[in-house]
């Protein structure tokens, strides 16, 4: 699962040059915050922005949308214990970045896959 | 509108395949009788996530069904229910899923469409310049 975000880490680092470029537009306006952001909202939260970047963030993106896996299936165990934690919760989307249609589905799916002993109520598999 | 519906379930894990292979042609008997379809997968013995009863393991089958009604999920069901050897299942109708994943792929399609459309107009102004310098060239 925390590999999985970590994938998408280009992605992010991109983001992330992208805004690299944004404080010289800055400098030109003045102090207009807010305003002269990219078309991509995010690319990390816009705190850090003064310092030296030193909470950066990167952007998390739902895995379902990247990959376009559109059938979030029960029998598909693999795809879904990746969405699960250790203890056998389902990871809330803050965590795991999947977006909220997706994040709908998959709890579904998790249930289903509970429900018919493919994944665990609690704690992990034996 | 015909219905799908895919109904997992779990036999012991000390069911011969002979008992498994009645029990899934009994089933087909019955759906097929009440006007439906039905297709058969044993994915074989496998793990289960949980103790259920006193088995730690199970074989899997799933069994998919097309009718035109759900009355015959009803029976499938009470027919699992009754049967010993099955120690768990679960019923999941699909035909309403596979109708979006239908759409959205419809979509995807028309998008890729699209997309390609301004790619297929590029080449196009230079076919008539083609054209118009071999026009000239028979009048000439």
């Amino acid at each position: 699962m925390a590999e999985e975000t970590k994938a998408h880490a280009p992605e992010g680092a991109s983001s992330s040059s992208g805004g690299s470029s944004r404080p010289e537009g800055r400098s030109d306006r003045g102090g207009d915050r807010g305003g002269p952001r990219g078309p991509r909202p995010g690319g990390g939260p816009g705190g850090s922005r003064e310092g030296g970047r030193k909470y950066f963030r990167r952007k998390k993106v739902c895995k379902f949308c990247v990959e376009k896996i559109e059938a979030v299936n029960y029998k598909d165990v693999r795809l879904l214990a990746q969405f699960v934690a250790e203890s056998g919760k389902i990871t809330p989307r803050r965590l795991t970045g999947v977006c909220t249609p997706h994040q709908r589905r998959l709890s579904r799916a998790i249930k289903q896959a509970r429900n018919i002993a493919l994944l665990p109520f609690a704690g992990r598999a034996q | 509108m015909n219905r799908s519906y895919e109904v997992m379930f779990i036999v012991r894990p000390d069911t011969v395949d002979e008992d498994l292979n009645k029990l899934i042609s009994t089933l087909e008997s019955s759906v097929t009788s009440a006007g439906g379809t039905s297709k058969s997968e044993v994915w074989g013995k496998r793990r289960l996530a949980y103790k259920v009863g006193k088995f730690n393991d199970g074989i899997f089958v799933l069994y998919m069904i097309e009718g035109p009604d759900g009355a015959i999920v009803h029976e499938v069901e009470r027919r699992l229910r009754v049967t010993e050897q099955v120690i768990k299942f679960i019923t999941v109708r699909t035909d309403e899923e596979l109708k979006r994943l239908d759409k959205v792929k419809k979509l995807r399609d028309a998008k890729k469409k699209t997309s390609a459309m301004p790619a297929a107009p590029a080449p196009a102004p230079v076919t008539p310049e083609a054209s118009a310098e071999t026009a000239p060239a028979p009048t000439a």
